[in-house]
């Protein structure tokens, strides 16, 4: 077995990723003339698109919000957009940290979780950005009672980028071996767009089941279970979660936050036990 | 004296593989990711590095030297065996591999100084000491991809260098820059080792071997043929280079009137050290002693290199340059022919030389194979070319 074993090195690591995540921040929409402004423009358009095919034309409608009272289809929707946005966009950022930064990694040495990590850190940084305005519009249109529920924000953007750097890191280290992953997870993320709820509520699948019970079709012998496979889902509770806190001005179920959590460790922790299997020969395999 | 690197019967083995197989598929249909050999570029290495010492790594192409290197940057791991290294460690490999090319200089410095380790308030404290040793002040709010590829290399030279690491791990450094540059890094690399970092390096340059090196290590094949002082390794090295390298027909062959005698061809590189060896990349300056049996009227040198298949790859003569002197005196006398680089592919040269006087048919000396010299590319597969061209790639949008 091999050991490698350094002593009295001062470690940077923070002031590393600190460096590297702002790396990405500016590099990001370095040379556009709107900058920064495009973080916001991009998910302002998807909101735009979905509003108009999901909430105009198949009449999409959240429940009201329970204690904000709001039945503003565009705001529930831009809470999911923008989580979900956030959600898969780290996943994939991470998933591809290893591969673009293949030239970097053959040359210096650095801790190789630091890259995924990095990019947990610059994608929360725009998130915590966008979560802010969002709950500006939500107290103008809901009331300022939004600030109560606020603080709920700080556990749930943890745990969601727990989940996210678990996954991505699992992610990034299989790539490496397989590159056909990348591809596959492309497919992948669009089935898990629309099994998250994003522009949907719950009540459509709900009708939806019972309509399929209607018709006869069953599942060996009892009905298709479509919302248990929603509430199966982590991304579908992580976007729940944050709905009810800017949306509904209501605190997260705990099951939901025990959910969320449970994913995020358990996906951490595998990922940890992959990455310290597999991390040494990252370099020689990109 | 307390030792900063050990390594302990290290072995780093690749994988070749046979039928490269990065997908799905191809790993369920053949249950196995693809077929590999094992190929063994160190083998059961052990040397321990002082404090404060320069250590070298010497050996040919291929002798596993780098891949040493590189597992005691931790940017490979090794199979077997054991590493431990005492110290902050910064690795120069390839300068600016850190760098952003959308962000500025002033970024970039920071960036590339986290990376290698150093907080923010040391780079403070030194940006402008590095700013100024890569002389590229006025540009140093730019975006680094508008940067020549000289600025990118000076300025990621000059952050890793005022890392000041406990330890320094470098791989052909000194083929940075110009001139200038490269004696300014020099000086700095003296300051380093004159303040105890304790550095490790590997290069072609024998003679760079020799002036900074106080202990040496000779691979070959991945294996570790000696280790110890430099100014005995270093010849025992050189030994083995030349009876390895010398075709049988070395003996050189002289035609001509007589009244020159052409008696060596010696390479010098910019530290005035005679070289058997030279990178394409650094400064040389051929030296041709010769010894004049009478006075000689407008003497036209000719120096010329051929390759191993006698073809002629490059060629001075005086005349061409309008150098002939009036006259050399009866007596000894040195001729310097300074040449930028030698851009030529790795492999064998000799050294054919000619002295006649303007004009005239016959020469009154002329020598084949007067001395010989090798050019070693380090890492770069350049063979079955003529010149090592200096190129860059460049993305266009």
């Amino acid at each position: 077995m091999a050991t490698v074993k350094r002593t009295r090195t001062r470690d940077n690591t923070w002031q590393l990723l600190q460096a590297l995540a702002s790396r990405d921040v500016k590099g990001q929409y370095k040379r556009t003339f709107l900058g920064r402004t495009w973080s916001l423009i991009n998910p302002l358009a998807q909101i735009a698109i979905y509003w108009v095919v999901f909430g105009l034309l198949f009449r999409a409608t959240p429940a009201p919000g329970i204690n904000s009272g709001m039945e503003i289809y565009g705001l529930w929707l831009a809470v999911g957009i923008i989580v979900w946005s956030y959600l898969s966009g780290t996943i994939n950022d991470c998933m591809t940290s290893y591969i673009s930064f293949s030239g970097l990694l053959k040359k210096v040495y650095l801790p190789r979780w630091t890259l995924p990590m990095s990019r947990v850190l610059s994608r929360t940084y725009t998130f915590l950005t966008e979560l802010l305005v969002l709950a500006v519009i939500c107290g103008l249109f809901g009331g300022w009672e939004v600030i109560l529920r606020l603080i709920m924000l700080v556990p749930l953007v943890l745990l969601t980028a727990l989940f996210a750097f678990g996954l991505g890191l699992l992610l990034a280290v299989s790539t490496v071996y397989f590159r056909d992953i990348e591809h596959f997870w492309g497919i992948l993320t669009r089935v898990w767009f629309y099994g998250s709820g994003v522009m949907f509520p719950l009540g459509i699948v709900q009708s939806a089941q019972e309509e399929l019970v209607e018709r006869g079709w069953t599942f060996f012998g009892t009905e298709i279970p479509l919302v248990t496979l929603f509430k199966l889902n982590p991304a579908f509770e992580i976007l729940t979660a944050f709905r009810r806190v800017l949306y509904d001005f209501a605190w997260p179920e705990l099951s939901s936050i025990l959910i969320i959590a449970g994913w995020g460790v358990v996906l951490t922790a595998l990922a940890v036990l992959v990455y310290n299997r597999h991390q040494a020969r990252i370099v020689e395999e990109l | 004296m307390p030792s900063a690197i050990r390594v302990e019967d290290v072995t780093k083995t690749f994988r070749i593989y046979h039928d490269r197989n990065q997908s799905l598929k191809g790993t369920i249909l053949q249950g196995r990711r693809a077929a590999y050999e094992d190929f063994q570029a160190v083998d059961d290495v052990s040397f321990e590095v002082e404090k404060g010492t320069t250590f070298g790594l010497m050996g040919r192409n291929g002798s596993g030297k780098s891949t040493l290197l590189k597992c005691v940057a931790g940017i490979l791991e090794p199979n077997r065996g054991s590493i431990v290294t005492d110290g902050r460690l910064a690795a120069m490999l390839e300068v600016g591999s850190g760098f952003h090319p959308e962000l500025s200089g002033r970024e970039n410095i920071y960036l590339n100084a986290a990376i290698i380790g150093m907080s923010k308030r040391e780079v403070d404290a030194k940006f402008d000491e590095i700013v100024e040793f890569s002389g590229v002040e006025r540009f140093i709010d730019n975006a680094v991809k508008n940067y020549s590829s000289g600025m990118y290399v000076r300025l990621g030279f000059s952050v890793a260098i005022h890392t000041r690491p406990d330890i320094l791990v470098v791989d052909e450094i000194f083929s940075v820059g110009d001139a200038d540059f490269q004696a300014k890094s020099r000086q700095k690399f003296h300051d380093l080792k004159e303040s105890g970092t304790t550095i490790m390096l590997v290069s072609h340059s024998v003679g760079l071997m020799k002036t900074f090196c106080d202990q040496v290590a000779w691979l070959d094949h991945g294996k570790l043929m000696s280790v110890g002082e430099a100014e005995d390794i270093i010849p025992e090295f050189q030994a083995s280079f030349a009876s390895a390298k010398q075709p049988h027909t070395a003996s050189p062959r002289a035609v001509g009137l007589g009244g020159v005698t052409l008696e060596s061809v010696e390479v010098l590189n910019s530290l005035d050290e005679s070289v058997d060896i030279v990178s394409p990349e650094e400064p040389v300056r051929i030296r041709l002693r010769f010894t004049a049996h009478e006075r000689l009227e407008r003497p036209v040198f000719t120096l010329s290199m051929a390759n191993e298949r006698k073809q002629t790859v490059f060629r001075v003569n005086g005349a061409d340059r309008g150098w002939i002197p009036d006259a050399v005196a009866a007596g000894e006398h040195v001729i310097d022919v300074v040449a930028e680089r030698l851009p030529l592919t790795e492999g064998m040269y000799w050294f054919n030389a000619d002295i006649r006087a303007e004009g005239a048919q016959e020469p009154q000396a002329n020598v084949t194979r007067l001395g010989a010299l090798r050019v070693d590319r380090n890492e770069f597969w350049t063979d079955r070319s003529l010149v090592q061209v200096p190129w860059t790639f460049e993305m266009q949008q």
